[in-house]
């Protein structure tokens, strides 16, 4: 974990995410053309920008889950070259899939996402509790929930497995106006704890004040990074 | 390791179970194969004898690609494959779970062959120990094969045709093995059928050994 130590010896910020030069293809298509971005614990960070701006891809580099091609850097104090790994066990990344099995019950679902991430099974009821997923549905395969609840119950996924990395790719999407508000409860609540949250969005209007930091990406670069005061004053 | 190779086997065959696509469509997909296999060589009922292992083990192929579409669909449609990554479970340990849940399937298809060779072919049984064993040994070969092919195809649109063909001609020395034990077990052929069993023993290894060792690079996103 990065640390800057003043010479009184208090501890500064923790960088969780630390990114020089950083190049990932996309096939051969460049989804990030040399970003360079530090993230410090606890920050809020709203990445916005028009479609194929490399939003996503920020977020699956962070992940660990993307190669990169040049450049350098850590994610939660593990090499984004060589650790990839070790960052995947310590994020919690919402894509625009769900990965939900569409023949088992959200139960199940979340059972077998705990047991493989090494979560204790008895966090299921309550991320489900969290995320306003009623208990009615509990047992009910995937197959015949509606857009919303499924990604409720992917969201609870997310939550189950407790990160310290937030990765958020349009985390309103589908989502009802009480869903809504229950991802920017989770976000204010994760932020609290000291993790820190990375999202992607469309909707400045709903998270401009939910951020901390705003970047924009724009042809795989980040084109402005700043508070939330300069998009709210446009 | 184990638990995970539990979990993810014990999921699969779960979802299996519930879409009961193997009961549904696997199942009288291959003993529809077998039948019509039947009708074709009925009318040279020597040729039908001698030709039954290989009938078996051809129709046990079509049904591992139908197996091997199934377990690798699981894991393609909305993100899981993305989501296995992140869990940080071992991909040996998804290679064998997965490849395990599809052995499993397969030996449930290959009790009804067996059946239905001895129904409808009239086929006799001279060595149960070599049947058996030549079905654990060859399932576990084809599965593992069919589980390390299903994930190199994973990322492509054409998956459902491309695997057929990357598949088939890989299991075909287990097919040549399998089909000899079968000669002996049957007593359809005079051939040293434990001498085979040994050879099929040597490609299950070969095979989940190459599963092992390259399925973590298959998981990888690109």
């Amino acid at each position: 974990m990065n640390r800057g130590v003043v010479p009184g010896g208090s501890v500064l910020a923790m960088a969780i995410i630390s990114l020089t030069g950083v190049v990932a293809l996309l096939g051969r298509f460049p989804g990030l053309a040399g970003v360079d971005l530090t993230v410090e614990a606890g920050e809020v960070v709203l990445i916005h920008g028009p479609n194929g701006a490399g939003k996503s891809t920020l977020l699956r580099v962070c992940a660990g889950l993307l190669r990169i091609e040049s450049g350098h850097g850590q994610v939660l104090g593990h090499d984004v070259r060589s650790e990839r790994p070790a960052i995947r066990r310590s994020v919690g990344l919402l894509g625009h899939d769900t990965a939900l099995y569409e023949d088992l019950t959200v139960t199940e679902n979340l059972r077998f996402w705990a047991r493989a991430s090494r979560v204790e099974e008895a966090q299921v009821p309550t991320a489900l509790d969290r995320l306003g997923v009623p208990s009615r549905i509990h047992d009910v395969a995937v197959r015949h929930l509606s857009a919303g609840q499924r990604r409720r119950t992917a969201l609870a996924a997310v939550v189950v497995r407790r990160p310290r990395l937030w990765l958020l790719d349009e985390p309103h999407a589908g989502l009802d106006a009480g869903g809504r508000d229950l991802v920017d409860a989770l976000v204010k609540d994760a932020s609290s704890a000291g993790a820190t949250v990375m999202l992607a969005s469309h909707e400045l209007d709903r998270t401009v004040d939910l951020a901390t930091r705003h970047l924009a990406v724009a042809g795989g670069m980040v084109v402005g990074d700043h508070g939330p005061e300069v998009d709210h004053a446009r | 390791m184990l638990a995970d190779i539990a979990a993810v086997a014990g999921k699969d065959l779960r979802i299996e179970w519930r879409s009961r696509v193997t009961a549904s469509q696997v199942i009288p997909f291959a003993a529809l194969v077998l039948v019509l296999f039947g009708f074709a060589l009925d009318a040279n009922r020597p040729v039908l004898e001698r030709a039954t292992p290989g009938l078996f083990w051809m129709t046990v192929l079509f049904v591992t690609n139908l197996a091997v579409q199934r377990s690798t669909s699981i894991e393609t449609s909305d993100g899981a494959r993305r989501a296995l990554l992140l869990a940080g479970i071992e991909p040996v340990a998804v290679f064998v779970g997965k490849a395990l849940a599809v052995a499993v399937e397969l030996l449930a298809v290959e009790i009804v062959l067996v059946g239905g060779v001895l129904v409808f072919y009239g086929a006799e049984i001279d060595d149960w120990g070599l049947l058996v064993l030549t079905c654990v040994v060859a399932t576990m070969a084809v599965a593992a094969a069919g589980t390390l092919l299903g994930a190199l195809v994973a990322g492509i649109r054409a998956r459902e045709t491309v695997l057929p063909i990357l598949l088939l001609p890989v299991l075909a020395p287990v097919l040549i093995s399998a089909t000899r034990a079968f000669d002996d077990a049957l007593g359809s052929v005079a051939v040293q059928g434990w001498a085979w069993l040994g050879l099929l023993a040597g490609f299950g290894v070969l095979n989940s050994g190459l599963g092992a060792l390259a399925y973590g690079v298959l998981l990888e996103e690109t």
